[in-house]
């Protein structure tokens, strides 16, 4: 297997271009963190994009960030930071459930693969902070799409179709992101003891209510006790306000405490990364479905499988861990969901994400279109090949 | 257009207070060439047609009944259609277009015809598929803050029927009375408040749609994110040249608790300009932020008295939304940057009532403007906000090169500038003028970063100034993608690109560096 790393976007295309001559798939690498995401690959070459990285442009009054697509998620982070500023879509770290720890977390890596937190409820899913894109398809040839405002309808958006692709449409070489306000204060309602009927319950009297929540979650054995963690962010006059109405109305479903800043920054990172499943050797999924049917999933689910999970986004996302099957539950997983939402297999070993469908699989029709779509890009599918499906 | 035509158009502003205007104009667009051979066949496929769905009326075939389509909200474009056919059901869809994809037929897209950019001019050749029948809300679930309703649902009325309940539709396009949420997804509709909610990209999680070969597929649903590549998100704001779309899931919002709008002067536009920086800057979003210039305002005092300050040089309106202890707070903060920025005026909405006569101006700027000028025009690039008082400059530039007034009102929270380019119709050359001064603008903000369209959509009216925005290859790209959709190029064609290509012209790989070999290339 040889590298290659290209230091610019000629040498980028023209690596392309000879992967597309010789036939030979490329895998695309930038910081590494996420290679054991998605199916295994046992690609020829690997095409390190690390030299594609630094911030360009950052106008924290037009609230747009433009970086090369390999730029440190951290150092980027770190300049919203002293600005007040943040991606708020809360990209997750996966890295400790990846095992990837040593790796370098990257702007390009968690775009392509729509990395969201739990505040994806309230402000939206990377993909809705994506702006534009400069890239190099699996033809060799440089494109770019979208640009560097946030309302623009012009051309197809070829952005959202390149969130979540997983490398296998093309080569980001640069990004621009919309960054928003980072909260001033943050607060969280926290209700204790409640099942996971009653706790989905709880979070939807909550999020119909208009306190504005921005995240909305449950952690069935945090310190030994389920709780369920509704959170609060904005002007400290306004959080203090609304935390308190918010356990006024939740009254029904018991006493609630209300936890500072520094508690819940920490509780939701746990939350953002599935910190409560890392430990264990099981299968790791994440599962999004509309959020009321979670408890009737669950239940099902424990028909079948010993499992660990979490709920956030009110319910819409379970993340679950599974012990003791072989196929890492998928066939469970999957019957249980019924084809309403989809399951991704995000943590197991390679043979496992090889065996079984780690995406949810397409319907036929939307299979073909998805396989149409790879071409218009990637013909020869040169690209990640077999990263999300078979030969893909 | 004949006089009386025009004042009938005028009267349909001012029943539509807040709905954009139309622009007349008499423009010259390439449309690709009809084939005499498929007019010819009109009454058998017409025939063909009626065979296809269940409703006899189904398919309009008279003259008179056909021109009733010929244009959408660009009046200025207007083609009486080959056909026009409204099915019923998902499956008259399929059927209608499995049968012109056979027969090679050419197929536009209709929603409720508001396309500002002439996402649904008819061709003569082509079939016009109206989904005006589509028009029932099938589901609200509040627990799961969605709904589901068929495309011919106008925007309004999905708010309508949840707001009892305190929910609403988050964007909303200033011709929400009418325009259909199928026509939002094609075009990506925004708003007012678009920088704190989103466009409808943002509110859309699911959709049922009918590919052009036949084939229905269902996207995304009731859930967050879909499993495999976002092929919603390249459908949304994809101007009916991918699919039909044949059902909608949107995302329903908890109404905020409060809000309340300032009312801001300033005696430049650098000031308020300044001002809305700062305003972002220092970490507040506004719910919106309206600026108008001083020809904006005046038109609209003019014409709604809502009370707006005359002797400034922009107006800002501010809008908070949220919890009232939110609310209470922001409103202070944005009251102090406004006095630093220099604002001559503040006054704050103390009542509801009051609230909404602030928006009353903002919302009659169309058809006020409209009050002072025979006809008028507008376009809606979208730039970076800092760029506003240079782009502002620049317009009082062209504005006497052309020798044409323009008024501008500007979404100032997300860029979206709206230039009303005032002329008349009947002065030999002032269309074409009007035509260039707004081209001109276009170009101007892509420019200084920013892009042709931020809500109208690029239809046949921005169609030849893609190359302004995107090089070659970029377009190449983006029609690619249209080949995995429709590779006979059937869906509304003459749209959104200025060249058409064959999809096996466009799919062929000209691997010119070939002979390259990977040993040449830099390794790691």
């Amino acid at each position: 297997m040889s590298r290659f790393r290209p230091t610019d976007e000629k040498q980028l295309a023209d690596i392309v271009a000879a992967a597309i001559a010789g036939e030979e798939p490329l895998e695309v690498i930038a910081g590494g963190s996420k290679q054991a995401l998605g199916r295994p690959l046992q690609l020829p070459h690997a095409l390190d994009v690390g030299a594609f990285g630094g911030i360009r442009q950052y106008e924290p009054e037009e609230l747009v960030l433009t970086a090369g697509a390999a730029t440190p998620l951290a150092g980027i982070e770190q300049a919203l930071a002293t600005k007040h500023q943040m991606l708020a879509f809360e990209p997750a770290d996966w890295r400790p459930l990846l095992g990837s720890a040593a790796a370098g977390q990257t702007l390009g890596g968690v775009i392509a693969c729509n990395l969201s937190g739990p505040r994806r409820i309230r402000q939206g899913a990377a993909r809705d902070h994506f702006l534009g894109v400069a890239a190099v398809s699996g033809r060799g040839e440089a494109f770019k799409a979208g640009g560097r405002v946030v309302k623009n309808v012009t051309g197809y958006d070829l952005c959202k179709l390149l969130a979540g692709s997983y490398g296998t449409l093309a080569v980001m070489t640069e990004i621009t992101v919309k960054v928003l306000p980072a909260p001033e204060a943050t607060r969280t309602v926290v209700l204790s003891g409640l099942d996971e009927a009653r706790a989905v319950a709880a979070m939807t009297h909550a999020l119909n209510a208009p306190h504005e929540l921005s995240g909305a979650a449950h952690l069935p054995k945090r310190g030994g006790r389920p709780c369920t963690l509704l959170r609060l962010e904005g002007p400290v006059p306004s959080v203090e306000a609304r935390a308190a109405a918010l356990r006024d109305e939740l009254r029904p479903f018991g006493p609630a405490d209300i936890l500072g800043d520094d508690e819940s920054v920490k509780l939701w990172l746990a939350v953002r990364d599935a910190t409560p499943l890392v430990a264990g050797e099981g299968a790791v999924w994440r599962v999004s479905l509309a959020p009321t049917a979670a408890p009737a999933f669950l239940a099902a689910l424990r028909d079948a499988l010993a499992i660990d999970y979490l709920l956030d986004w009110g319910g819409g996302l379970v993340w679950l861990a599974i012990g003791g099957a072989d196929d890492g539950g998928a066939g469970a997983i999957r019957a249980a969901l019924g084809g309403n939402g989809h399951a991704t297999l995000v943590r197991a070993p390679p043979a496992v994400r090889a065996a079984v469908p780690v995406f949810e699989p397409l319907a036929p029709a939307v299979a073909a279109l998805t396989a149409r779509v790879k071409d218009s890009f990637d013909p020869k599918r040169i690209l990640n090949r077999g990263r999300m499906y078979p030969d893909l | 257009m004949p006089p009386l035509e025009k004042t009938a158009l005028r009267r349909g502003f001012l029943l539509l207070a807040a709905m954009p205007t139309t622009p007349n104009m008499g423009a010259i667009m390439r449309m690709p060439e009809p084939e005499a051979a498929v007019i010819a066949r009109r009454s058998a496929i017409a025939a063909d047609l009626r065979r296809l769905c269940a409703a006899p009326d189904a398919v309009i075939e008279s003259e008179n009944e056909r021109r009733a389509y010929e244009s959408d909200g660009l009046t200025a474009y207007r083609t009486v259609p080959l056909l026009v056919v409204l099915p019923s059901t998902t499956e008259e869809v399929s059927r209608i277009l499995a049968y012109c994809h056979k027969s090679a037929l050419k197929v536009v897209p209709r929603g409720a015809g508001t396309s500002l950019s002439g996402g649904a001019l008819p061709l003569a050749d082509g079939i016009i598929l109206g989904l005006a029948k589509f028009n029932r809300i099938l589901e609200i679930d509040y627990d799961n803050r969605c709904a589901v309703v068929q495309p011919g649902v106008t925007n309004l009325a999905i708010t309508d029927a949840v707001q009892h309940a305190g929910f609403y539709y988050a964007p909303d396009p200033s011709s929400q009375i009418a325009c259909s949420i199928g026509g939002n997804v094609a075009e990506n509709s925004g708003g007012v408040h678009c920088l704190k909610y989103g466009l409808t990209t943002n509110n859309v999680l699911g959709i049922e749609m009918v590919l052009m070969d036949g084939t229905v597929l269902r996207l995304g649903g009731k859930h967050l994110d879909g499993g495999g590549y976002d092929l919603l998100g390249v459908m949304v704001g994809s101007e009916g040249l991918l699919g039909i779309v044949t059902e909608v899931t949107v995302r329903l919002l908890r109404k905020p608790a409060s809000a309340r709008a300032v009312l801001i002067g300033f005696l430049s536009n650098e000031s308020a300009g300044a001002c809305v920086a700062a305003i972002i800057g220092s970490g507040i979003i506004p719910g919106g932020m309206e600026m108008m210039d001083k020809p904006a305002i005046h038109a609209v005092e003019d014409f709604v008295h809502a009370g707006y300050p005359l002797d400034i040089q922009a107006l800002l309106i501010v809008e908070l939304d949220g919890p009232p202890a939110e609310v209470d707070h922001l409103i202070d903060r944005v009251e102090q940057i406004a006095k630093r920025c220099g604002a001559v005026n503040c006054r704050v909405s103390a009542t509801e009532e009051e609230r909404q006569v602030f928006w009353a101006g903002r919302k009659a700027a169309f058809p006020a403007v409209g009050r002072i000028s025979p006809d008028y025009y507008c376009v809606d690039p979208t730039i970076p906000r800092g760029k506003l008082p240079d782009v502002l400059r620049h317009m009082v530039a062209l504005s006497a090169k052309y020798g044409l007034r323009v008024a501008n009102v500007f979404h100032a929270g997300d860029g979206n500038l709206h230039p009303l380019i005032l002329y008349d119709a009947n002065q030999p050359g002032e269309l074409e003028r009007t035509e260039q001064f707004g081209a001109d603008i276009m170009r101007y903000c892509v420019e200084v970063g920013g892009c042709l369209s931020g809500e109208h959509g690029i239809g046949v009216e921005k169609r030849d100034l893609m190359g302004a925005m995107f090089s070659e290859d970029d377009l190449t790209q983006q029609q690619r993608l249209k080949c995995a959709f429709d590779p006979q190029g059937l869906l509304n064609p003459g749209k959104m690109f200025p060249q058409l290509h064959r999809c096996a012209e466009l799919g062929r790989l000209h691997v010119h560096r070939g002979q390259l070999r990977f040993p040449d290339l830099p390794r790691f």
